[in-house]
This record gives C-alpha cells, structure tokens and sequence, in this order.
C-alpha cells in the first residue's frame, strides 16, 4: 500500500459546501420553528 | 459498468474517488439529503387520519403502509448492504431516491383511483426498499471520510433520519390542509392526498438529487489533514483488522450487538408509539381539560426533538468515552430512567418530560453510535454490509415495542393512571437489563475471523476497475 496523503492538496469548494449545508439546513430550520411553538403548550 | 470512452459509468465507485482538496464535509449534506427525506416515514400519520376519511378504511389498514416500510427497511438493508458495499454509495443513492420517489408515485395513483393496495405496495413496499437501502447507502462512506471521529460523522448523518419527520409532520399538513384534505375538515377529498402524495415525491426527488450529486469515496490513501493513523487512539475494543459480512453473523459479538440494538430501540418505541396517551394518563385532569390535549401534542414534539439530538449529542460522545461505555449509559441510566418514571413520574411533570426525553435520546443515539461500534469491532472492510444485517433487529423491535406495551396497557384498560403502565414499563426495564448484560459480554473479535490484508486490498482493487 502506499503511503496515506494528507488533504492539503487541491482548492476546497467552499462555495460548494455552504451551498450544499444551506439545501439541507434550511428545511431543518423550518421543521425546528415549528416544534418550538408548540412548545410552551407542554409546561402551560 | 464503464462507458464505451472507457470513462467509468456515471454509478460506479470509481467515477465517485475524490479529487485532491475535495472537502470532506460536502459529505454529510450529501448524507443528510438522503437521511432527511426518507425520515418522512416517521410521519406517516400526517397522511393516517386524511386517508381513513377519504377511502373509508379503518386504523388498522391506514397503518399498512408506514408497517409494511419498516419491516421492508430491515430486510432491504439486510438483503442488499453487500451490494451496496460492492456499488458504492452513488448507486445506492440513486436506487434509494428512485424506490423512495416511486412509492410517493404509486400511492398517488392509487389514491387517485380508488385502489388502497396501491398505497400499501407503493410506500410501503417499494417505498421500503428505498427506506433500506437509502438508510445505509452514506453510513460506511462517511466512517471512511471521518476516521478520526466516526461517531460524529454517522451521529450527523442518522440525525437526519430522525428529524426527517420534523420537515414532513408540518409541511404534510399545511399541504393536505390547503388540498382540502385536512382530517380535521368534516369531508376529505381524496384527489386532494394524491396530489399531497404526487407532490411529495417531486419534491424529495429534487431534495435527494443533492445526495447522489455531491457523494464521493476518499482515495484510498487519503487521509484527513494533521490525522496519523498511527496515532489512532488504540483500544482493546477497537480493531485494526477487518471481518467479512458473512463472517460476522457467525461471531458471538454480532449477535450480543443485535440484541443490545433491539432492546434499545424496543424500550424506546415503548414510550413513543403511545407518547400522547401516556401523557393524558399520568396527567389528566377530571373532567379531561384542553389544556392536556395541547400539551400531550407537544409532548409528542418534543420527544422527537430528544430522538433526533440523542443522534447527534450521544454518538459523538462516544467518539471520546468509547463505544461500549456509551451503551452502558444507554442502557444502564435508561433502565434507571424508567424506574424514576414509574415511581415518582406522576408526580412531577418536569421529571417525567426530562426522563421522557432522555429516554428517546438514547433510543436515537443507540440507532447513530451503532455503525461506529460495528467498525471498532470488525472494521471498515463491509461495514455497510453488516450493518444492514444488523437492521434486522430494528424490523423486530418495530413489531415488539408496540405489541409489549399495547397488549399490556389494553388488557389494563379498567386500571387508571400510571398503574395502567406499571407492567409495560417493568418489560421495558428488564429489558433494558440484558441489553446491558449483552454489551457486557462484547468482547474483541477473534482472529479467525479476520480477513487477509491481501484479499481486503485486492476486494478494494476490484471495486475501483
């Protein structure tokens, strides 16, 4: 086997990954306010 | 199969090596765009109510659909872990997304005809392959990439199957709500739910294309950054050899492992599959308030919030206490959990959410921190593959969890309150104990199974020409 290969080479596509982290973050978001304004029902 | 240019074919493993500089974490978004959609199943009963009004069938047969993809999950991950091993995770991504998105499909077609058994074999069936599959399609890509913290990797990526409902509960209902099929409408329009189901499958096709898009395997010598893999935490617990699937099943350590996750998750469900109930029975007031209704439905809420963060929170601290320690939390402290519940639960709300909560925060986290733990014991060589095996457990304490506590709680139905539970949770419990036990009993696995380091590199030859 040869030799591992640190990840240092290359141009990291950060546009790419924010991009990519919003397409699933902001769905979340959404499903998140919506509990959290049921919940102040569960202590009232 | 590669094209005539001799570039490999759009699905194979070897299209998919990444280049130099790709950043690892593109690949949780990519894991999560497939995690966060099939989710969706968890929130089936959005859809329950609306189809029972709309095609005239009982509880039972609405049911059907959500039963059937879960039994059709653990033996779709078990069947096809090795291929999905041998394919790679693009593959398994596209037929995942396809199976998924065709059982939206189906069920709109049947639906819009009138034929219920379409529902059932659409989401259900095919739709349950895509459950399987997509489930394990990231999971051993993502240790491959995280090897310096493969809890967290995998405790990301299996969040998102739990907070998939957390989308889906909200968004099913405003759209069945604006369709005119709302269940609580006095008619239901059943055109309404297949457009709600049409929808459904052309949105998460374009939501999961991110998933297949943007997953690639690392190159086999990459490695993170400042990590040496000789400076890899060492642990008795923790092997450098690896284990073929079909050997696994034969190791004691396969086994004590699937019983651990099955009566994990069955002590869960316990609380889960009836959390509105239980609620209104430790905490109702007589003559029965509204206040109770509204406060059970965020009990509900929030007890999905705990299974999704357990994922995250629990799995990742297990890439420090180590994996065997971790289930002794889950274990031990859950079991603790339920005798709290039953002794002074009733007594205190707060206590009783807080135990409630942490309860299905293990339930999540034991789902997350299992791929890891199944790396630390037979390595990185088919993990997915074993791991698929090992859903098998999931499939029983699906059927388990919910028979347990509504056959007890039922044939107590003249008990009122909390002593309506006291039983079921005493199962739960017990339970819980020999999952601990079981954890206890893991040992190393032993050499004889080990596979050669030449047939693990030649295998990895194989799958990139």
């Amino acid at each position: 086997m040869s030799s591992s290969t640190p990840d240092t080479t290359g141009k990291p596509p950060v546009v790419l990954v924010v991009i990519a982290w919003l397409w699933v973050v902001l769905p979340f978001l959404y499903g998140l306010y919506q509990l959290v304004i049921k919940i102040p029902a569960l202590f009232g | 199969m590669a094209e005539a240019s001799g570039r490999p074919g759009f699905l194979e493993r070897e299209r998919i090596v990444a280049p130099p500089g790709w950043s690892r974490w593109l690949i949780p978004p990519a894991a999560l765009a497939i995690h966060l959609s099939i989710g969706q199943v968890y929130a089936w009963s959005a859809f329950k109510t609306s189809l029972e009004k709309g095609m005239h069938i009982g509880g039972v047969a609405s049911a059907l659909p959500f039963t059937l993809g879960i039994v059709m999950l653990g033996l779709s991950a078990a069947l096809f872990g090795t291929k999905v091993d041998a394919n790679g995770p693009r593959w398994a991504m596209v037929v995942a997304s396809s199976c998924f998105v065709a059982g939206f499909l189906i069920a709109a077609l049947g639906v819009y005809t009138g034929q219920y058994w379409l529902v059932v074999v659409g989401y259900g069936g095919v739709g349950g392959i895509g459950l399987g599959i997509g489930y394990i399609s990231p999971v051993s890509t993502l240790i491959k990439w995280f090897p310096d913290r493969p809890g967290l990797a995998t405790g990301i990526a299996i969040m998102g199957f739990g907070g998939g409902a957390l989308i889906a509960n909200p968004w099913t209902a405003s759209m069945l709500s604006r369709f005119g099929a709302s269940a609580s409408a006095p008619s239901v329009d059943p055109h309404g739910i297949a457009l709600a189901f049409l929808i459904h499958g052309v949105a998460y096709a374009i939501f999961m294309s991110l998933g297949w898009l943007l997953i690639r395997v690392p190159a086999d010598d990459w490695k993170p950054a400042g990590w040496e893999p000789s400076a890899q935490k060492t642990h008795a617990m923790i092997s450098t050899n690896n284990v073929s699937a079909r050997n696994a099943i034969k190791t004691p350590q396969f086994w004590l492992l699937w019983v651990v996750l099955c009566f994990n998750v069955t002590a869960g469900i316990g609380i889960l599959e009836r959390a509105s109930q239980i609620f209104r029975d430790f905490f109702d007031t007589v003559p029965p308030s509204a206040a109770i209704a509204a406060a059970a439905t965020a009990f509900v809420s929030i007890l999905s919030l705990g299974n999704m963060l357990g994922r995250f929170i629990w799995s990742s601290v297990s890439d420090v206490v180590g994996r065997k320690n971790i289930y002794r939390l889950y274990l031990g402290l859950g079991a603790i959990l339920y005798v709290l519940i039953m002794l002074v639960g009733e007594h205190s709300r707060p206590l009783f959410i807080v135990c409630a909560i942490l309860i299905l925060s293990f339930y999540g986290a034991g789902f997350a921190t299992v791929p890891a733990y199944l790396r630390d014991l037979f390595g990185t060589y088919q993990v997915g593959a074993i791991h698929g095996r090992l859903l098998t457990a999931w499939s029983t304490a699906g059927v388990l969890g919910p028979i347990v506590v509504n056959a007890i709680a039922d044939a107590r139905s003249d008990v009122p309150g909390p002593a309506k539970y006291t039983p079921a949770f005493a199962v739960m419990i017990t339970l819980l104990v020999i999952g601990f036990v079981a954890n206890e009993l893991i040992r190393p696995v032993a050499a004889k199974w080990h596979e050669p380091d030449e047939v693990v590199a030649e295998d990895k030859t194989e799958a990139q020409t």
